[in-house]
Protein backbone atom coordinates (compact mmCIF):
# COMPACT_ATOMS: atom_id res chain seq x y z
CA UNK A 1 0.00 0.00 0.00
CA UNK A 2 1.52 3.46 -0.69
CA UNK A 3 1.30 6.21 1.37
CA UNK A 4 -0.08 9.32 0.26
CA UNK A 5 1.48 12.53 1.75
CA UNK A 6 1.18 16.27 0.75
CA UNK A 7 3.92 18.32 0.25
CA UNK A 8 3.32 21.91 0.42
CA UNK A 9 4.90 23.94 -2.72
CA UNK A 10 7.25 26.01 -0.33
CA UNK A 11 8.28 22.44 1.15
CA UNK A 12 10.61 21.09 -2.05
CA UNK A 13 13.13 23.81 -1.18
CA UNK A 14 13.31 22.78 2.59
CA UNK A 15 13.77 19.54 1.48
CA UNK A 16 16.77 19.86 -0.85
CA UNK A 17 18.12 22.37 2.01
CA UNK A 18 17.60 19.87 4.71
CA UNK A 19 18.60 17.14 2.32
CA UNK A 20 22.17 19.65 1.85
CA UNK A 21 22.36 19.81 5.05
CA UNK A 22 23.15 16.22 6.30
CA UNK A 23 25.80 16.33 3.25
CA UNK A 24 22.99 14.13 0.94
CA UNK A 25 23.91 14.96 -2.79
CA UNK A 26 21.13 16.02 -4.56
CA UNK A 27 20.38 16.27 -8.19
CA UNK A 28 17.62 17.73 -9.99
CA UNK A 29 17.09 19.20 -14.06
CA UNK A 30 18.52 22.28 -14.47
CA UNK A 31 18.56 24.53 -17.40
CA UNK A 32 21.55 25.63 -19.41
CA UNK A 33 21.73 27.29 -22.57
CA UNK A 34 18.63 26.04 -24.06
CA UNK A 35 19.36 22.29 -22.74
CA UNK A 36 18.09 20.60 -19.56
CA UNK A 37 20.26 18.38 -17.81
CA UNK A 38 20.93 16.71 -14.39
CA UNK A 39 23.23 18.67 -11.83
CA UNK A 40 24.02 19.03 -8.29
CA UNK A 41 21.83 21.32 -6.60
CA UNK A 42 21.55 23.64 -3.64
CA UNK A 43 18.03 24.42 -3.97
CA UNK A 44 14.75 23.73 -5.73
CA UNK A 45 14.67 26.79 -7.09
CA UNK A 46 17.54 26.22 -9.35
CA UNK A 47 15.29 23.51 -10.94
CA UNK A 48 14.02 23.57 -14.74
CA UNK A 49 9.91 24.05 -14.92
CA UNK A 50 7.99 23.34 -18.35
CA UNK A 51 9.66 21.17 -20.33
CA UNK A 52 8.59 17.40 -21.29
CA UNK A 53 11.93 15.88 -20.67
CA UNK A 54 15.39 16.03 -20.08
CA UNK A 55 18.02 16.29 -22.48
CA UNK A 56 20.20 13.61 -20.80
CA UNK A 57 18.98 10.88 -18.63
CA UNK A 58 19.65 10.63 -14.83
CA UNK A 59 21.53 7.54 -15.82
CA UNK A 60 24.95 9.51 -15.25
CA UNK A 61 24.50 9.48 -11.57
CA UNK A 62 24.08 5.46 -11.34
CA UNK A 63 26.11 4.67 -14.41
CA UNK A 64 28.40 7.65 -15.17
CA UNK A 65 29.78 8.24 -18.90
CA UNK A 66 33.15 6.80 -17.52
CA UNK A 67 33.70 5.92 -13.91
CA UNK A 68 37.16 4.45 -12.29
CA UNK A 69 37.03 0.99 -11.63
CA UNK A 70 40.49 0.62 -9.71
CA UNK A 71 43.99 1.79 -10.47
CA UNK A 72 47.58 -0.15 -10.75
CA UNK A 73 50.65 0.33 -10.85
CA UNK A 74 53.50 -2.05 -13.00
CA UNK A 75 56.37 -3.78 -12.11
CA UNK A 76 58.93 -5.93 -13.13
CA UNK A 77 56.91 -9.01 -13.78
CA UNK A 78 54.28 -7.44 -11.36
CA UNK A 79 50.93 -6.08 -11.48
CA UNK A 80 49.73 -4.51 -7.91
CA UNK A 81 46.09 -3.29 -8.07
CA UNK A 82 44.18 -0.51 -5.83
CA UNK A 83 40.27 -0.41 -4.79
CA UNK A 84 38.31 2.66 -6.76
CA UNK A 85 38.26 5.23 -4.69
CA UNK A 86 35.47 5.51 -2.04
CA UNK A 87 31.75 6.14 -2.77
CA UNK A 88 30.89 9.82 -3.19
CA UNK A 89 28.09 10.58 -0.33
CA UNK A 90 24.38 9.10 -1.02
CA UNK A 91 22.63 10.75 -3.91
CA UNK A 92 19.00 11.55 -4.36
CA UNK A 93 17.38 12.42 -7.66
CA UNK A 94 14.92 14.89 -7.82
CA UNK A 95 12.88 15.61 -11.18
CA UNK A 96 13.20 12.02 -12.46
CA UNK A 97 10.28 11.03 -14.87
CA UNK A 98 8.41 8.20 -14.87
CA UNK A 99 9.83 6.25 -17.72
CA UNK A 100 13.18 7.24 -16.75
CA UNK A 101 12.42 5.51 -12.81
CA UNK A 102 11.31 2.66 -14.86
CA UNK A 103 14.35 2.25 -16.75
CA UNK A 104 16.03 1.75 -13.66
CA UNK A 105 14.52 -1.91 -13.68
CA UNK A 106 16.05 -2.22 -16.89
CA UNK A 107 19.99 -1.12 -16.04
CA UNK A 108 19.22 -3.20 -12.89
CA UNK A 109 18.26 -6.54 -15.19
CA UNK A 110 21.43 -6.04 -16.66
CA UNK A 111 24.18 -5.12 -13.79
CA UNK A 112 22.94 -7.55 -10.94
CA UNK A 113 21.09 -10.47 -12.39
CA UNK A 114 22.97 -12.82 -13.87
CA UNK A 115 26.15 -10.91 -12.06
CA UNK A 116 26.22 -8.79 -8.92
CA UNK A 117 28.16 -5.69 -10.22
CA UNK A 118 29.99 -4.24 -7.01
CA UNK A 119 30.49 -0.99 -8.95
CA UNK A 120 26.99 -0.22 -10.31
CA UNK A 121 25.51 -1.78 -6.49
CA UNK A 122 26.69 0.60 -4.48
CA UNK A 123 25.80 3.66 -6.64
CA UNK A 124 22.11 2.18 -7.01
CA UNK A 125 21.97 1.21 -2.98
CA UNK A 126 23.02 4.81 -2.52
CA UNK A 127 20.61 6.72 -4.66
CA UNK A 128 16.88 7.85 -3.86
CA UNK A 129 14.65 8.40 -6.45
CA UNK A 130 11.92 11.00 -6.46
CA UNK A 131 9.97 11.07 -9.04
CA UNK A 132 7.86 13.68 -10.84
CA UNK A 133 4.62 12.81 -13.02
CA UNK A 134 4.31 14.57 -16.49
CA UNK A 135 1.68 17.34 -16.78
CA UNK A 136 2.72 17.39 -20.37
CA UNK A 137 4.01 15.20 -23.30
CA UNK A 138 5.10 15.23 -26.76
CA UNK A 139 5.08 13.64 -30.04
CA UNK A 140 8.19 11.72 -29.16
CA UNK A 141 6.72 10.22 -25.76
CA UNK A 142 5.22 7.26 -25.73
CA UNK A 143 5.63 5.08 -22.60
CA UNK A 144 1.80 4.02 -22.45
CA UNK A 145 3.00 1.80 -25.41
CA UNK A 146 5.82 0.15 -23.38
CA UNK A 147 3.51 -0.49 -20.32
CA UNK A 148 4.69 2.83 -18.74
CA UNK A 149 2.51 5.72 -17.94
CA UNK A 150 2.93 9.83 -16.90
CA UNK A 151 1.92 8.78 -13.27
CA UNK A 152 3.44 5.60 -12.91
CA UNK A 153 5.31 4.65 -9.85
CA UNK A 154 7.63 1.84 -10.59
CA UNK A 155 11.16 2.69 -10.14
CA UNK A 156 10.57 5.61 -7.87
CA UNK A 157 11.32 5.61 -4.26
CA UNK A 158 9.05 8.64 -3.85
CA UNK A 159 6.38 10.00 -6.81
CA UNK A 160 5.72 13.57 -6.66
CA UNK A 161 2.62 14.75 -8.72
CA UNK A 162 2.35 18.39 -9.25
CA UNK A 163 -1.77 19.29 -7.96
CA UNK A 164 -3.97 22.53 -7.58
CA UNK A 165 -1.65 25.04 -6.34
CA UNK A 166 1.31 24.15 -7.04
CA UNK A 167 1.99 21.51 -4.44
CA UNK A 168 2.38 18.01 -4.68
CA UNK A 169 1.33 14.76 -4.09
CA UNK A 170 3.47 12.67 -2.58
CA UNK A 171 3.54 8.94 -3.40
CA UNK A 172 5.92 7.11 -0.34
CA UNK A 173 6.41 3.94 -2.78
CA UNK A 174 9.79 2.07 -1.15
CA UNK A 175 11.76 1.85 2.03
CA UNK A 176 13.72 3.98 0.89
CA UNK A 177 11.16 6.67 0.16
CA UNK A 178 9.74 6.42 3.39
CA UNK A 179 13.33 6.92 4.99
CA UNK A 180 13.81 9.93 2.80
CA UNK A 181 10.42 11.01 4.43
CA UNK A 182 11.40 10.45 7.81
CA UNK A 183 14.36 12.54 7.41
CA UNK A 184 11.96 15.59 7.19
CA UNK A 185 8.85 14.28 8.38
CA UNK A 186 6.98 17.93 9.09
CA UNK A 187 7.35 18.54 5.36
CA UNK A 188 4.82 15.74 4.41
CA UNK A 189 1.40 16.63 5.83
CA UNK A 190 -1.95 14.28 5.58
CA UNK A 191 -2.92 14.48 1.68
CA UNK A 192 -6.42 14.78 0.77
CA UNK A 193 -8.79 13.78 -1.87
CA UNK A 194 -6.07 15.06 -4.38
CA UNK A 195 -7.37 13.49 -8.09
CA UNK A 196 -4.12 12.61 -9.58
CA UNK A 197 -5.25 11.42 -12.92
CA UNK A 198 -6.75 14.91 -13.92
CA UNK A 199 -3.06 16.05 -13.59
CA UNK A 200 -1.77 13.83 -15.72
CA UNK A 201 -0.35 14.40 -19.59
CA UNK A 202 -2.21 11.92 -21.69
CA UNK A 203 -0.02 9.40 -23.52
CA UNK A 204 -2.07 8.01 -26.77
CA UNK A 205 -0.85 3.88 -26.63
CA UNK A 206 0.73 3.27 -30.60
CA UNK A 207 1.09 0.23 -30.62
CA UNK A 208 0.61 -3.22 -28.99
CA UNK A 209 4.05 -4.27 -27.23
CA UNK A 210 3.36 -8.06 -27.15
CA UNK A 211 3.08 -8.17 -30.98
CA UNK A 212 5.71 -6.49 -31.96
CA UNK A 213 7.90 -9.33 -29.41
CA UNK A 214 6.20 -11.50 -31.52
CA UNK A 215 6.60 -10.24 -34.20
CA UNK A 216 10.31 -9.26 -34.34
CA UNK A 217 12.18 -12.64 -34.37
CA UNK A 218 10.58 -13.24 -37.81
CA UNK A 219 11.59 -9.94 -39.49
CA UNK A 220 15.36 -10.87 -38.86
CA UNK A 221 16.36 -10.94 -41.93
CA UNK A 222 14.12 -8.86 -43.62
CA UNK A 223 14.59 -5.49 -45.68
CA UNK A 224 13.10 -3.60 -42.84
CA UNK A 225 16.40 -2.51 -41.34
CA UNK A 226 18.30 -1.42 -44.43
CA UNK A 227 15.51 0.54 -45.00
CA UNK A 228 14.84 1.88 -41.87
CA UNK A 229 19.02 2.61 -41.17
CA UNK A 230 20.38 3.82 -44.54
CA UNK A 231 19.95 7.31 -43.77
CA UNK A 232 22.07 6.67 -39.99
CA UNK A 233 24.88 8.13 -39.74
CA UNK A 234 26.35 5.51 -36.81
CA UNK A 235 27.04 7.97 -34.28
CA UNK A 236 26.09 7.08 -30.67
CA UNK A 237 23.64 9.81 -29.73
CA UNK A 238 21.07 7.48 -29.21
CA UNK A 239 22.44 5.21 -26.94
CA UNK A 240 23.69 7.70 -25.17
CA UNK A 241 20.93 10.05 -24.37
CA UNK A 242 18.78 6.59 -23.54
CA UNK A 243 18.22 5.98 -19.78
CA UNK A 244 18.08 2.55 -20.37
CA UNK A 245 20.98 1.61 -22.77
CA UNK A 246 23.84 -0.19 -20.67
CA UNK A 247 26.46 -1.07 -22.80
CA UNK A 248 30.24 -0.22 -21.88
CA UNK A 249 34.18 -0.17 -22.68
CA UNK A 250 36.48 -0.51 -20.45
CA UNK A 251 39.64 1.45 -21.69
CA UNK A 252 42.97 1.49 -19.16
CA UNK A 253 45.08 5.25 -19.17
CA UNK A 254 48.39 4.84 -18.44
CA UNK A 255 51.19 7.55 -17.12
CA UNK A 256 54.39 5.50 -17.10
CA UNK A 257 54.05 2.41 -14.78
CA UNK A 258 51.04 3.75 -13.32
CA UNK A 259 47.36 3.53 -14.68
CA UNK A 260 44.03 3.81 -14.17
CA UNK A 261 41.27 1.74 -15.50
CA UNK A 262 37.51 3.17 -16.59
CA UNK A 263 34.49 1.73 -17.77
CA UNK A 264 32.56 4.57 -20.11
CA UNK A 265 29.40 4.10 -22.19
CA UNK A 266 29.40 2.31 -25.71
CA UNK A 267 27.40 2.46 -28.46
CA UNK A 268 25.80 -0.25 -30.78
CA UNK A 269 25.59 2.57 -33.34
CA UNK A 270 29.53 2.60 -33.97
CA UNK A 271 31.36 0.81 -36.66
CA UNK A 272 33.53 -0.60 -33.87
CA UNK A 273 30.83 -2.14 -31.69
CA UNK A 274 31.64 -6.02 -31.61
CA UNK A 275 34.47 -5.66 -33.31
CA UNK A 276 36.58 -8.60 -33.09
CA UNK A 277 40.47 -8.48 -32.37
CA UNK A 278 40.49 -10.94 -35.40
CA UNK A 279 39.23 -7.76 -37.29
CA UNK A 280 35.83 -9.76 -38.02
CA UNK A 281 32.53 -7.48 -36.88
CA UNK A 282 29.81 -9.52 -37.00
CA UNK A 283 27.39 -6.49 -37.21
CA UNK A 284 29.67 -5.04 -40.21
CA UNK A 285 26.70 -2.61 -41.48
CA UNK A 286 24.86 0.19 -40.11
CA UNK A 287 21.06 -2.24 -40.95
CA UNK A 288 22.60 -4.66 -38.65
CA UNK A 289 23.93 -2.17 -35.93
CA UNK A 290 20.33 -0.86 -35.92
CA UNK A 291 18.59 -4.13 -36.03
CA UNK A 292 20.50 -5.06 -32.94
CA UNK A 293 19.29 -1.47 -31.35
CA UNK A 294 16.00 -2.40 -31.89
CA UNK A 295 16.03 -6.48 -31.81
CA UNK A 296 17.84 -6.11 -28.23
CA UNK A 297 15.27 -3.78 -26.42
CA UNK A 298 12.20 -5.43 -27.95
CA UNK A 299 13.43 -8.97 -28.22
CA UNK A 300 16.51 -10.36 -26.54
CA UNK A 301 15.88 -8.59 -23.27
CA UNK A 302 11.81 -9.07 -23.14
CA UNK A 303 12.82 -12.78 -23.31
CA UNK A 304 16.59 -13.57 -21.39
CA UNK A 305 15.78 -10.82 -18.68
CA UNK A 306 11.84 -10.22 -18.25
CA UNK A 307 12.24 -6.55 -19.40
CA UNK A 308 11.76 -4.52 -22.12
CA UNK A 309 14.88 -1.97 -23.10
CA UNK A 310 12.76 0.96 -23.83
CA UNK A 311 10.57 2.94 -21.70
CA UNK A 312 9.15 5.07 -24.01
CA UNK A 313 11.17 8.44 -23.21
CA UNK A 314 11.36 9.61 -26.96
CA UNK A 315 15.25 11.17 -25.92
CA UNK A 316 16.64 9.14 -28.97
CA UNK A 317 14.01 10.61 -31.39
CA UNK A 318 14.43 14.07 -30.00
CA UNK A 319 18.19 14.05 -30.30
CA UNK A 320 18.79 12.09 -33.48
CA UNK A 321 20.78 14.73 -36.16
CA UNK A 322 19.01 12.18 -38.88
CA UNK A 323 15.00 11.91 -37.88
CA UNK A 324 15.53 7.89 -36.93
CA UNK A 325 12.20 7.68 -35.42
CA UNK A 326 11.87 5.10 -32.74
CA UNK A 327 8.23 5.22 -32.70
CA UNK A 328 7.83 5.34 -35.96
CA UNK A 329 10.29 2.36 -36.87
CA UNK A 330 8.47 0.27 -34.31
CA UNK A 331 4.73 0.82 -35.77
CA UNK A 332 6.34 0.20 -39.68
CA UNK A 333 7.32 -3.08 -38.20
CA UNK A 334 4.26 -4.02 -36.22
CA UNK A 335 2.79 -2.90 -39.54
CA UNK A 336 4.23 -5.27 -41.66
CA UNK B 1 12.49 24.74 -57.09
CA UNK B 2 11.28 21.33 -55.49
CA UNK B 3 9.81 20.38 -59.10
CA UNK B 4 12.56 20.86 -60.73
CA UNK B 5 14.53 18.71 -58.36
CA UNK B 6 11.68 16.45 -58.71
CA UNK B 7 12.01 16.40 -62.98
CA UNK B 8 15.77 16.62 -63.01
CA UNK B 9 15.55 13.33 -60.37
CA UNK B 10 13.34 11.49 -62.36
CA UNK B 11 15.42 11.95 -65.34
CA UNK B 12 18.37 10.57 -63.85
CA UNK B 13 17.06 7.68 -62.51
CA UNK B 14 14.77 6.66 -65.92
CA UNK B 15 17.67 6.89 -68.30
CA UNK B 16 20.01 4.85 -65.71
CA UNK B 17 22.51 7.84 -64.92
CA UNK B 18 22.54 6.85 -61.61
CA UNK B 19 20.94 4.77 -59.15
CA UNK B 20 20.00 6.66 -56.40
CA UNK B 21 19.21 10.15 -55.72
CA UNK B 22 20.50 11.38 -52.13
CA UNK B 23 17.84 14.08 -51.19
CA UNK B 24 15.16 15.94 -48.45
CA UNK B 25 11.66 14.76 -47.91
CA UNK B 26 9.37 15.11 -45.14
CA UNK B 27 10.34 13.63 -41.81
CA UNK B 28 8.13 13.26 -38.67
CA UNK B 29 6.38 16.08 -37.30
CA UNK B 30 7.84 19.01 -38.67
CA UNK B 31 11.07 17.58 -39.24
CA UNK B 32 12.90 16.89 -42.59
CA UNK B 33 14.90 13.64 -43.42
CA UNK B 34 17.66 12.82 -46.22
CA UNK B 35 15.73 10.53 -48.53
CA UNK B 36 17.50 8.17 -50.57
CA UNK B 37 15.27 7.73 -53.74
CA UNK B 38 15.69 4.84 -55.90
CA UNK B 39 12.70 4.60 -58.52
CA UNK B 40 11.90 7.70 -60.61
CA UNK B 41 8.14 7.64 -59.29
CA UNK B 42 9.12 8.20 -55.84
CA UNK B 43 10.62 11.10 -57.01
CA UNK B 44 7.70 13.58 -56.11
CA UNK B 45 8.67 12.71 -51.96
CA UNK B 46 11.70 15.03 -52.62
CA UNK B 47 11.37 18.67 -51.15
CA UNK B 48 13.30 21.75 -50.67
CA UNK B 49 12.62 24.14 -48.03
CA UNK B 50 14.38 26.34 -45.53
CA UNK B 51 14.34 23.12 -43.88
CA UNK B 52 16.35 21.48 -45.88
CA UNK B 53 19.84 22.00 -44.40
CA UNK B 54 21.74 18.48 -43.35
CA UNK B 55 24.95 18.56 -45.45
CA UNK B 56 24.11 15.26 -47.39
CA UNK B 57 27.35 15.26 -48.59
CA UNK B 58 28.25 12.66 -45.30
CA UNK B 59 26.70 10.17 -47.07
CA UNK B 60 28.76 10.66 -50.61
CA UNK B 61 31.41 8.17 -48.60
CA UNK B 62 29.24 5.66 -46.26
CA UNK B 63 29.62 2.46 -47.66
CA UNK B 64 26.02 1.50 -47.33
CA UNK B 65 24.69 4.26 -49.56
CA UNK B 66 27.96 3.69 -52.17
CA UNK B 67 26.74 0.44 -52.43
CA UNK B 68 23.55 1.20 -54.01
CA UNK B 69 25.29 2.10 -57.05
CA UNK B 70 25.86 5.93 -58.27
CA UNK B 71 24.55 8.48 -56.56
CA UNK B 72 22.79 12.04 -57.33
CA UNK B 73 23.08 14.52 -54.56
CA UNK B 74 20.77 17.64 -53.97
CA UNK B 75 23.40 19.99 -53.42
CA UNK B 76 23.07 23.45 -51.96
CA UNK B 77 26.27 25.68 -51.34
CA UNK B 78 27.21 23.68 -48.13
CA UNK B 79 27.09 20.58 -50.06
CA UNK B 80 28.81 21.85 -53.54
CA UNK B 81 31.89 23.12 -50.99
CA UNK B 82 31.66 19.37 -49.47
CA UNK B 83 31.75 17.70 -52.93
CA UNK B 84 34.80 19.43 -53.88
CA UNK B 85 36.78 19.29 -50.97
CA UNK B 86 35.85 15.50 -51.02
CA UNK B 87 37.05 15.26 -54.55
CA UNK B 88 40.38 17.09 -53.97
CA UNK B 89 40.80 14.55 -51.19
CA UNK B 90 40.51 11.56 -54.03
CA UNK B 91 37.00 10.25 -52.37
CA UNK B 92 35.83 9.83 -55.39
CA UNK B 93 37.04 10.16 -58.95
CA UNK B 94 34.97 12.17 -62.09
CA UNK B 95 31.73 10.01 -63.12
CA UNK B 96 31.39 8.64 -59.62
CA UNK B 97 28.75 11.04 -58.55
CA UNK B 98 26.11 13.40 -60.04
CA UNK B 99 25.26 16.75 -58.67
CA UNK B 100 21.79 18.39 -58.73
CA UNK B 101 23.24 21.90 -57.57
CA UNK B 102 21.35 25.00 -55.95
CA UNK B 103 22.42 28.35 -55.95
CA UNK B 104 21.78 30.48 -52.63
CA UNK B 105 19.51 32.55 -55.26
CA UNK B 106 17.66 29.23 -55.29
CA UNK B 107 17.95 28.04 -59.33
CA UNK B 108 19.14 25.13 -60.50
CA UNK B 109 22.74 25.03 -61.00
CA UNK B 110 24.70 23.04 -64.31
CA UNK B 111 27.26 20.90 -62.34
CA UNK B 112 28.32 18.05 -65.22
CA UNK B 113 31.73 17.23 -63.92
CA UNK B 114 33.96 17.83 -60.60
CA UNK B 115 35.92 20.81 -62.14
CA UNK B 116 32.95 22.50 -62.43
CA UNK B 117 32.48 21.79 -59.64
CA UNK B 118 35.39 23.44 -58.03
CA UNK B 119 35.34 26.24 -60.53
CA UNK B 120 31.56 26.95 -58.93
CA UNK B 121 32.68 26.73 -55.75
CA UNK B 122 35.90 29.22 -56.14
CA UNK B 123 33.27 31.82 -57.40
CA UNK B 124 31.90 31.36 -54.69
CA UNK B 125 34.34 31.75 -51.87
CA UNK B 126 33.12 30.49 -47.92
CA UNK B 127 32.73 33.64 -45.98
CA UNK B 128 31.62 34.01 -42.53
CA UNK B 129 28.57 35.72 -41.68
CA UNK B 130 28.46 38.94 -39.59
CA UNK B 131 26.70 36.82 -36.65
CA UNK B 132 29.38 34.14 -36.59
CA UNK B 133 32.55 37.25 -37.01
CA UNK B 134 30.12 38.90 -33.93
CA UNK B 135 30.45 35.27 -31.88
CA UNK B 136 34.41 34.75 -33.00
CA UNK B 137 35.05 38.60 -32.09
CA UNK B 138 33.07 38.00 -28.60
CA UNK B 139 35.58 35.40 -27.58
CA UNK B 140 38.49 37.50 -28.54
CA UNK B 141 37.12 39.79 -25.58
CA UNK B 142 37.66 37.11 -23.06
CA UNK B 143 40.90 36.83 -20.92
CA UNK B 144 42.45 33.64 -21.53
CA UNK B 145 41.35 31.94 -18.47
CA UNK B 146 37.81 32.95 -19.24
CA UNK B 147 37.76 31.65 -22.21
CA UNK B 148 39.47 28.49 -21.21
CA UNK B 149 37.03 27.92 -18.86
CA UNK B 150 34.17 28.85 -20.97
CA UNK B 151 35.18 26.32 -23.14
CA UNK B 152 36.17 23.80 -20.07
CA UNK B 153 32.44 24.56 -18.93
CA UNK B 154 30.79 23.61 -22.67
CA UNK B 155 32.76 20.48 -22.79
CA UNK B 156 31.88 19.43 -19.47
CA UNK B 157 28.72 18.48 -21.28
CA UNK B 158 30.35 16.36 -24.04
CA UNK B 159 29.20 12.52 -23.85
CA UNK B 160 31.34 11.18 -26.66
CA UNK B 161 28.54 10.53 -28.73
CA UNK B 162 30.79 11.66 -31.85
CA UNK B 163 27.50 13.07 -33.09
CA UNK B 164 29.63 15.84 -34.50
CA UNK B 165 32.26 12.85 -36.46
CA UNK B 166 29.13 11.02 -37.55
CA UNK B 167 27.67 14.18 -39.10
CA UNK B 168 30.67 15.83 -40.83
CA UNK B 169 31.51 14.99 -44.79
CA UNK B 170 35.12 15.70 -44.03
CA UNK B 171 34.53 12.76 -41.19
CA UNK B 172 35.19 9.85 -43.08
CA UNK B 173 38.13 8.24 -41.89
CA UNK B 174 37.35 4.61 -41.62
CA UNK B 175 39.25 4.50 -38.08
CA UNK B 176 39.53 7.59 -36.67
CA UNK B 177 42.54 8.82 -34.40
CA UNK B 178 40.62 7.92 -31.45
CA UNK B 179 40.20 4.68 -32.30
CA UNK B 180 43.94 4.11 -32.45
CA UNK B 181 44.86 2.74 -29.38
CA UNK B 182 48.63 0.95 -29.77
CA UNK B 183 49.40 3.73 -29.20
CA UNK B 184 46.82 6.09 -27.53
CA UNK B 185 47.12 9.14 -29.60
CA UNK B 186 44.16 10.79 -27.70
CA UNK B 187 42.13 9.87 -24.40
CA UNK B 188 38.87 8.09 -25.41
CA UNK B 189 36.91 8.83 -22.03
CA UNK B 190 34.26 11.71 -21.72
CA UNK B 191 36.16 13.16 -19.31
CA UNK B 192 37.45 16.30 -18.70
CA UNK B 193 40.59 16.31 -20.62
CA UNK B 194 39.18 13.56 -22.68
CA UNK B 195 36.74 15.79 -24.21
CA UNK B 196 39.16 18.74 -24.51
CA UNK B 197 41.27 16.74 -26.72
CA UNK B 198 38.63 15.16 -28.49
CA UNK B 199 37.46 18.91 -29.83
CA UNK B 200 40.65 20.34 -29.98
CA UNK B 201 41.98 17.45 -32.50
CA UNK B 202 39.04 17.12 -34.32
CA UNK B 203 39.04 21.15 -35.10
CA UNK B 204 42.45 20.74 -36.07
CA UNK B 205 41.96 18.05 -38.43
CA UNK B 206 39.23 20.61 -40.07
CA UNK B 207 41.27 23.26 -40.92
CA UNK B 208 41.19 24.19 -44.30
CA UNK B 209 38.48 21.01 -44.95
CA UNK B 210 35.97 22.78 -43.07
CA UNK B 211 33.17 24.37 -45.37
CA UNK B 212 31.56 25.59 -41.64
CA UNK B 213 28.08 24.14 -42.78
CA UNK B 214 27.20 24.24 -39.03
CA UNK B 215 26.22 20.00 -39.42
CA UNK B 216 28.29 19.26 -35.99
CA UNK B 217 26.77 21.97 -33.92
CA UNK B 218 23.26 21.13 -35.18
CA UNK B 219 23.88 17.12 -34.73
CA UNK B 220 25.25 17.43 -30.88
CA UNK B 221 22.59 16.70 -28.62
CA UNK B 222 23.82 19.07 -25.92
CA UNK B 223 24.61 22.06 -28.58
CA UNK B 224 27.87 22.57 -27.76
CA UNK B 225 29.04 25.39 -29.87
CA UNK B 226 31.75 23.40 -31.86
CA UNK B 227 31.31 25.34 -35.05
CA UNK B 228 32.51 28.33 -32.87
CA UNK B 229 35.86 26.03 -31.61
CA UNK B 230 36.24 24.87 -34.67
CA UNK B 231 36.82 28.04 -36.59
CA UNK B 232 38.91 29.47 -33.96
CA UNK B 233 41.11 26.97 -34.28
CA UNK B 234 41.20 27.28 -37.84
CA UNK B 235 41.73 30.64 -37.64
CA UNK B 236 44.56 30.08 -35.29
CA UNK B 237 46.35 27.48 -37.48
CA UNK B 238 46.56 30.08 -40.77
CA UNK B 239 48.16 32.14 -38.88
CA UNK B 240 50.77 30.34 -37.81
CA UNK B 241 51.12 27.84 -40.67
CA UNK B 242 49.74 29.77 -43.61
CA UNK B 243 46.69 29.33 -45.74
CA UNK B 244 46.83 26.63 -48.26
CA UNK B 245 44.98 24.07 -49.92
CA UNK B 246 46.82 21.15 -48.73
CA UNK B 247 45.32 21.25 -44.98
CA UNK B 248 47.85 22.21 -41.92
CA UNK B 249 48.39 18.52 -40.80
CA UNK B 250 48.90 16.57 -43.87
CA UNK B 251 51.42 19.14 -45.72
CA UNK B 252 54.93 18.72 -44.96
CA UNK B 253 57.18 21.54 -45.94
CA UNK B 254 60.72 21.21 -44.93
CA UNK B 255 60.96 24.95 -44.07
CA UNK B 256 58.00 24.33 -41.68
CA UNK B 257 58.99 25.94 -38.43
CA UNK B 258 60.04 23.43 -35.71
CA UNK B 259 60.89 25.62 -33.08
CA UNK B 260 57.92 24.52 -30.82
CA UNK B 261 59.37 20.70 -30.60
CA UNK B 262 61.37 20.43 -27.59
Amino acid sequence: MIDKKLLQKGSLDELVKKLKSGGTRVFAPVEKGGKVLFDEVDSAAAMARDYVQTTLSAKDVILPRCEEMMRFTTGQGTVTMEKAPDLPPPAVVLGVRPCDARSIAVVNAVYLKDYNDALYKSKIDNTTIVGISCAKCDEYCFCTSVNGSPGDTEGSDILLTEVDGGNYLAEIVTEKGKALAAMAPELFTAAGSEDKAKHLADVKVQFDLKAVEKKLPGVFDGEVWITQSLRCIGCGTCSYVCPACTCFDIQDETDGNRGVRLRCWDSCGFGQFTLHTSGHNPREVQSQRWRQRIMHKFSYQPDQLQVTGCVGCGRCSRACPVDMNILQHIKDIEAQ
Amino acid sequence: MQDKIRQKARELLSSGAVKVVIGYGEGTGSRVRALFIQRPEDADRLIMDERCVQNLAVYLTKHEVRAIGKPAIVAKMPVIRSINQLAYEEQFNEGDIAVIGISDSDELVDLPDLTSVREYAAKNPLLLTAEERAELDKLETMTREERWNYWLEELSNCIKCYACRASCPMCYCPRCTVEVNQPQWISVPAHEIGNVEWHIMRAMHLAGRCVNCGECTRACPVKIPLRLLNQRIIADIAVNFGQSEDYALAAFNPNDKEDFIR
